[in-house]
């Protein structure tokens, strides 16, 4: 069980593990390097040390269920992982979630998009010895996740994009929350700027180090941020716009060289476009259509009260149930009951949202798309996210496979510090974004 | 209607080659066989369509069917904006197929992803080991007919 450089390299040379357990390869991968000093010389990389089964278990999963497997996918943008399997199912259905939804959608998207690229160069900078600028990141992802939190009751593991629209509306006071999210992050990004930009240790550390050509970034698949670097314009938001991405404004900002400089720069500048697109949802997102009713019914009231005759008041659900009320959901989800959860009003009250509550979680019932096959991809925070969905007509998927974005860019890991020095083993890994839950699945 | 355009162009390039086509959700698809494979994507990557980017590699398990597997690949045009999809139906009894490293590099790694999961061999492949199995894995977890809960033997330690 030799490994291959342990067959390829030359006697004199030294092999060093890199990995699994180290504190810049976040996210478990091993880099077996083979050196001439501080030369690497050859290098392999070996993946797998968060293979879940991702793809084998949602197998056995029904649509509906196998949703809060997505969020562990790339866990510093949960929410961009749950559109996109929410999307290709939706494609594969012919739905198409209420225009409010989509507003909430792209916002919540590009809020994901930020942490995700706030994650990334926070590690990267304070890898290459910056910890201000860590410590300022993360700050500014904090703000971020409280407006994460606000909306769908959870950081990480959010399971808030559902098929046919989201799970909740935005809560009433979200504006306050986002508005200083934003700003809050302007701030950071500007700081960032003043202390990394013209940096010389930074500069050293990235700049021509692990440069790809445009030619090299399209031979390995890369996409997303990595791809932009190199000069190449590919953007899924752009090129095979979803959602609402084609009425908002936004650039995509390029990179000249393709070195760890200019993927730096790219999501730099991306999350300023990230925030320009959320500003300009704000402005376009539709009001609700639910009237707000101050008061209701309790909910344990209510129930005994259905048991005589139909309840028609407001009723009034727990505080974790916030923003789903029934009369919020013209707004956030399609009106075809067969792919939603019904409002859990009408599960308690009547006999009909009972018999819609059980056809839509009783074991071979629920979300059955037709056979086929279908692929959607949405822009991640790594690149071109991409669902496969093979379907035979049952509950369950037949096969799901995920196009994971940071798997392409990794592939090229092995040619990318090839000839530089171990030092810059860190800022490159760094700058590629390697999430291990998303490449390993 | 331009993506149609595609996939009748190809089918009066490759005529007795091709072995299907579908448009089913708006997803453009080849069929074709396994011999050709090479010719098509090679004639793809050229000019006029520019099908320069490998987006995925992957493969479905038909069991019960005759061809049992089948290899699934995605393209994408960057000057068309276009993705294609190809699909090459493979026999269990000879599960192989040329592997497309010298064209693509990404390849690499989602052919060894490939045979990992579903034993699929790739002539010419340069390095065609388990890619997040470790060495000494039984079977091939998913294949239809590997259970989901189904245990491993112990291996020995590495040295």
């Amino acid at each position: 069980m030799t490994t291959r450089i342990q067959k390829e390299a030359r006697k004199e040379s030294l092999l060093i593990n890199m990995g699994p357990s180290h504190p810049a390869m976040h996210g478990t991968i091993r880099i077996m390097l083979e050196l001439d000093g501080e030369r690497v010389l050859n290098s392999e990389v070996e993946v797998g040390y968060l293979h879940r089964g991702f793809e084998k278990t949602c197998e056995h999963k029904t649509y509906f269920n196998l949703l809060p497997y997505t969020d562990r996918m790339n866990y510093v943008s949960p929410l961009i992982n749950n559109l996109g399997y929410v999307m290709t199912m939706e494609k594969m259905l012919g739905i198409e979630a209420p225009e409010k939804a989509q507003y909430i959608r792209v916002i919540m998207s590009e809020l994901s998009r930020i942490s995700d690229h706030l994650t990334c160069l926070a590690a990267m900078a304070m890898e290459c010895g910056a910890f201000t600028v860590f410590l300022y990141k993360i700050k500014a992802r904090e703000f971020i996740w409280d407006v994460i939190e606000e909306t769908t009751g959870a950081r990480m593991t959010t399971s808030y994009i559902r098929i046919g629209g989201v799970r909740a509306d935005f809560h009433p006071n979200y504006e306050e929350v986002l508005n200083k999210a934003i700003a809050e992050t302007r701030k950071v990004l500007k700081d960032v700027h003043g202390l990394l930009d013209k940096n010389k240790i930074f500069l050293n550390r990235t700049r021509d180090i692990a440069v790809i050509t445009p030619e090299a970034a399209i031979n390995y698949g890369w996409t997303g941020p990595c791809l932009r670097s190199s000069g190449v314009y590919f953007d899924v938001r752009k090129t095979f716009p979803y959602l609402v991405y084609d009425q908002l404004d936004f650039e995509v900002p390029l990179g000249e060289r393709g070195d760890n400089f200019d993927r730096y720069m790219v999501r730099m500048k991306e999350m300023e476009q990230s925030l320009r697109i959320i500003e300009q949802a704000m402005k376009k997102i539709p009001k609700s259509a639910a009237k707000t009713v101050a008061k209701g019914m309790e909910a344990a009231e209510a129930i005994k009260a259905s048991r005589q005759k139909r309840v028609e008041k407001k009723i009034i659900l727990s505080p974790n149930l916030e923003g789903s009320e029934k009369d919020k959901y013209q707004d956030i989800l399609v009106k075809s009951k067969k792919y939603i959860v019904p409002p859990k009003e009408d599960t308690y009250t009547s006999i009909e949202g009972l018999i819609n509550h059980f056809q839509f979680f009783m074991r071979e019932h629920g979300i059955r798309p037709p056979k086929g096959e279908v692929y959607f991809a949405v822009e991640g925070g790594n690149g071109e996210l991409g669902y496969y969905i093979v379907s035979d007509g049952t509950e369950k998927p037949y096969r799901l496979h995920v196009r994971a974005p940071c798997f392409h860019v990794m592939a090229a890991l092995e040619e990318l510090i090839q000839g530089h020095y171990v030092a810059d083993v860190i800022p490159t890994f760094g700058s590629i974004n390697m999430i291990g839950g998303e490449m390993d699945r | 209607m331009e993506k149609k355009k595609i996939l009748k162009e190809l089918e009066q390039q490759f005529a007795e080659k091709i072995r299907g086509t579908s448009s089913d959700f708006g997803d453009d698809t080849l069929i074709i066989d396994r011999e050709s494979l090479l010719e098509v994507v090679q004639f793809l990557k050229q000019k006029p369509y520019e099908y320069s980017m490998l987006l995925d590699l992957t493969c479905v398990d038909h069991l019960g069917q005759e061809p049992r597997f089948e290899m699934v690949y995605h393209f994408l045009s960057l000057s068309a904006k276009h993705r294609l999809r190809i699909k090459v139906p493979l026999s269990e009894k000879n599960l192989s197929i040329e592997t497309l490293t010298s064209i693509w590099k990404n390849a690499n790694w989602l052919e060894r992803e490939v045979y990992d999961m579903f034993g699929v061999r790739f002539y010419g492949h340069p390095d065609l080991r388990r890619l997040f199995m470790y060495d000494g894995f039984e079977g091939f977890p998913l294949r239809k007919d590997y259970p989901l809960r189904k245990r491993q033997p112990r291996i020995r330690l590495r040295k």
